[in-house]
């Protein structure tokens, strides 16, 4: 009997591993608040699904709850990768709604708006232990990296054996520094695009189709 | 081995209106603890407006963990969350496949952590952290 029940495990196991190996994997986008995670979310969505993600601005903390978009095929050098995007809220240690006053917010929309941001970049980080496959991580080129949440960030998806693709985005504003952000993480490739204006996209999905099909 | 009291001398109060408190915890303190330990013990002490630096700082793992409870904690005109600074990462690459084969970590580093509306970090190197800490 127990012989039997082993059996049946080590068969359920295998055949779990061969669908398993089918499914699309989840790749969040990570990064801090404003880097145009969003922006970059809705351009693969639009580029390859025809709808987009979420609202994008200019606001910190736009996207408040983590969106999955399913079953996005990139068609790359002749075969198709499909992932599934996970749009994440941008990661922070604080959440002041004073700062959202300075954006023309009441004060109720603000408190709701930094209460809506702190449980998304719970939320967020829980994702990040539990339920991706892979992160692209993106960075404001026109902003120093060095920071102590990309440090920690990196560190975390390092430390779970994550791959991760590392984007500077924002390179058709002035100051962008995209070498500033490769010095930063030198143990990751560092792809540069604009989001916004869909410069360097074709390498972008070259990459992601090498580092998640 | 010590337990997880919220703060070093068992003083939970936060009358020290003449000053900044700053809590350093040795490394051989936080070994005997959970990680969710060592993040009651840390958050409380912040929340208190205490600095606590750490020796030999948190683990990714529990940094993640750190980041999302200070997320469930914050609260409007009470507790804006933390700043935390460590000196940036010596390549994790020299930690042995065996050291990750154990789960044993290297490279922790002193870590500074306390409440954002009171502490801002005026410049950080591999080898200098300088933050500015504002009374209450």
């Amino acid at each position: 009997m127990g012989l039997l029940t082993n059996l049946k495990d080590s068969i359920s196991r295998v055949t779990d591993g061969l669908f398993a190996a089918d499914e699309p994997k989840r790749i969040g986008i990570y990064g801090p608040p404003n880097a145009g995670k969003t922006t970059l979310a809705n351009r693969i969505a639009r580029d390859w699904t025809g709808d987009a993600v979420g609202p994008e601005s200019h606001i910190p903390h736009e996207t408040r709850r983590a969106r999955r978009k399913e079953n996005v095929e990139i068609e790359r050098n002749g075969r198709t990768v499909t992932i599934d995007i996970v749009d994440t809220p941008g990661v922070t240690t604080k959440v002041d709604y004073k700062e959202f006053l300075d954006h023309d917010m009441e004060k109720d929309d603000a408190v709701r708006r930094s209460r809506e941001a702190t449980e998304g970049v719970a939320e967020a980080m829980h994702w990040l232990r539990e339920d991706v496959d892979g992160v692209i991580y993106v960075l404001d080129s026109t902003n120093d990296p060095f920071t102590q949440v990309n440090t920690m960030l990196i560190g975390i998806i390092e430390s779970q054996d994550l791959p991760a693709l590392i984007l500077a985005n924002k390179t058709d504003l002035p100051g962008a520094d995209v070498q500033q952000i490769a010095n930063a993480f030198p143990q990751h490739e560092t792809i540069p695009l604009s989001a916004l204006e869909g410069d360097n996209m074709d390498e972008v999905y070259t990459k992601i189709a090498e580092y998640f099909g | 081995m010590p337990g997880p009291t919220p703060n070093v001398d068992g003083d939970t109060s936060s009358d020290h209106d003449d000053g900044v408190r700053i809590d350093m915890i040795s490394g051989a303190r936080m070994e005997g603890l959970t990680g969710m330990e060592k993040i009651r013990l840390i958050l409380d002490g912040v929340r208190d407006g205490n600095i606590v630096i750490l020796e030999e700082g948190l683990s990714p793992d529990e940094e993640s963990k750190l980041i999302e409870v200070t997320m469930t904690e914050i609260s409007p005109d009470d507790f804006t969350g933390i700043e935390i600074e460590t000196y940036p990462k010596a390549e994790t690459n020299n930690q042995s496949f065996l050291d990750k084969l154990m789960g044993r970590k290297s490279a922790q580093k002193l870590t500074v952590i306390g409440p954002a509306n009171r502490i801002e970090t005026l410049h950080k190197d591999e080898n200098l952290i300088s933050t500015l800490v504002s009374r209450k």
